[in-house]
């Protein structure tokens, strides 16, 4: 287990098998409570198994995860009320309107008082005039902005975004990160996201886990990694990684590779 | 925008009868907001068990005037048509909450929520009541507006004959969605077939004696055939036969472990094999 005392999430020796292909190899990492970490890779990397598998609805092969202190495998339960997420591979019930929706799971969640925090809600992501409509009907942004609200529905003490503000225009994809980033502020709110978008995770992460091929292959701050890296941008340090920069570690970490 | 940030206290708790039920309530509502603002949905569901119904009416109608047993019994097989759909709705209301989860990908919104996987299960049993209950008794109103027809004359036994069927019903629905959950919508077609092929052997309109001995055990082996063995008993010899209604009560609680351990097992399988964020149209 690593030892880390501050850590919202704790990842060890995680492995994911699917017959003979090995998706996940046996990676640990740790996640600073009320920090954004970033998960990158390329296409296969393992990024959407691992967080499937921190979510529950991934049975890993072996290894163990801890989220709040919590041991995510053996008693989800107790920390899921305090969990959400979205992502782009999932929907909501299209027949249903936004606000019912909305509803449905702040329900689920328990939520002391739904329509006050949905109000809320759909003034933060001006979703005020779509609430009456179908969520089948709204446009890939319009249903990027609702799943984003019913992934706060429940104020979540840690929060797993798979592409957040994947489909959203540069306007609408700006102020939802404004938004998360004060939420994340305020809260002190723990995020792990997935994202292609290396802007978005320079903004807003203040740690990156790079993947690839299933294994932490590097790991530290935006900054660090483009100057060890000597890179203008993380854009460059994400294609020289995925492209063979970085080394796995014996333990699974990261042992850093200047590439430049 | 500004956020709106708070903790998880901002929740009720999580644990207990009262979080269970309000998790449960959430799922039926999901599906009440579906139903009840499609009057086509609502139409459908009370169309086919009326229409049959009508059919078998006109049967009687036809017979009776030539068959003694039809003139003792009238309502013989309108009474057993009707509770024949109570097993079919009950199936379909199982199998149908779940395909529209699949439809809509909502399995993996659903499975990272505090929502138990018991919990599902009751949200889609009492989805099935609810479903069965507007089916039916759209097809039972008409029973009584178009042939004077009243199942309630059954009495108690009407009770016990729908409660027992509609628990069969429930344990084929489970079984019914975890075949669906492991191969995929490819098997939806099970949800509106699999029931039929229990027809012959459940003794809807004949008695269990009219079947070779061979298969006669096979049909006791099934709820279905003591409850219409026991409805013969009351519109025929106007008794109520207490073996029949404790040996589907037995077997009901058989084949109801039988299919939520099936269910729980495909649900296991489909998170080894990372499915459940996957599945969809």
């Amino acid at each position: 287990m690593l030892e880390t005392p501050d850590a919202a999430i704790v990842v060890t020796g995680l492995r994911k098998n699917y017959r003979e292909v090995e998706a996940v190899k046996g990676i640990s990492f740790a996640v600073r409570a009320g920090t954004t970490t970033a998960l990158l890779g390329g296409n296969g990397a393992g990024k959407t198994t691992t967080l499937s598998m921190l979510l529950g609805v991934l049975t890993p092969t072996a290894g163990s995860i801890s989220v709040l202190g919590c041991d995510m495998l053996r008693d989800p339960f107790l920390v899921l009320p305090r969990m959400n997420f979205t992502s782009p591979y999932v929907d909501l019930p299209r027949r249903l309107t936004v606000g019912e929706n909305l509803r449905v799971f702040a329900d689920l969640y328990g939520v002391r008082e739904p329509r006050t925090r949905i109000a809320e809600l759909a003034g933060e992501f001006d979703l005020r005039e779509l609430l009456a409509r179908p969520y089948g009907n709204l446009s890939a942004g319009q249903r990027t902005r609702v799943s984003l609200a019913k992934a706060l529905l429940n104020r979540p003490e840690v929060l797993l975004l798979d592409e957040p503000t994947a489909s959203l225009d540069p306007d609408i994809g700006d102020r939802m990160r404004t938004y998360l980033e004060r939420y994340q502020r305020e809260s002190r709110c723990t995020m792990l996201l997935a994202s292609h978008n290396m802007g978005e995770v320079e903004r807003m992460c203040d740690d990156v886990i790079m993947l690839r091929e299933g294994r932490v292959v590097d790991q530290g701050s935006p900054r660090d990694l483009i100057a060890r890296y000597g890179r203008e941008n993380m854009d460059e340090v994400f294609l020289d990684i995925a492209r063979g920069g970085g080394e796995e570690s014996d333990l699974g970490g990261p042992t850093p590779e200047v590439a430049a | 925008m500004q956020p709106a940030t708070g903790t998880a206290t901002d929740l009720y708790p999580q644990r207990g009868a009262m979080a269970s039920a309000r998790r449960v309530r959430a799922l039926i509502r999901r599906h009440a907001y579906l139903l009840l603002k499609s009057w086509p949905r609502l139409v459908s569901m009370a169309y086919y068990p009326t229409v049959t119904m009508v059919l078998w009416a006109f049967l009687t109608l036809y017979l009776k005037p030539t068959n003694s047993f039809l003139k003792d019994a009238p309502g013989f097989f309108i009474g057993a048509v009707l509770l024949w759909d109570v097993l079919f709705r009950g199936q379909l209301g199982v199998s149908l909450t779940f395909i529209e989860e699949m439809y809509s990908r909502n399995l993996g919104n659903l499975f990272v929520s505090p929502l138990r996987l018991s919990e599902f299960i009751a949200g889609q049993l009492t989805m099935s009541v609810l479903r069965t209950l507007i089916g039916v008794g759209g097809a039972c109103v008409f029973a009584w507006l178009l042939f004077r027809y009243s199942i309630i004359s059954l009495g108690f036994p009407l009770i016990a004959f729908f409660w027992l069927l509609l628990a069969f019903g429930w344990s084929i629905g489970l079984a019914v969605s975890a075949m669906i959950l492991r191969f995929g919508l490819g098997a939806e077609e099970l949800a509106w077939a699999a029931i039929f092929i229990l027809a012959p052997v459940s003794g809807v309109y004949y008695p269990i004696g009219v079947l070779p001995g061979w298969l006669q055990p096979v049909a006791w082996a099934l709820p279905s055939a003591h409850v219409f063995e026991g409805m013969r008993g009351v519109l025929l010899e106007g008794t109520f036969a207490w073996s029949h209604f404790w040996s589907a009560l037995m077997l009901d609680g058989v084949y109801l472990c039988l299919g939520a351990f099936v269910f729980r097992l495909a649900v296991k399988h489909a998170r080894i094999h990372g499915r459940l964020l996957q599945m969809g149209e």
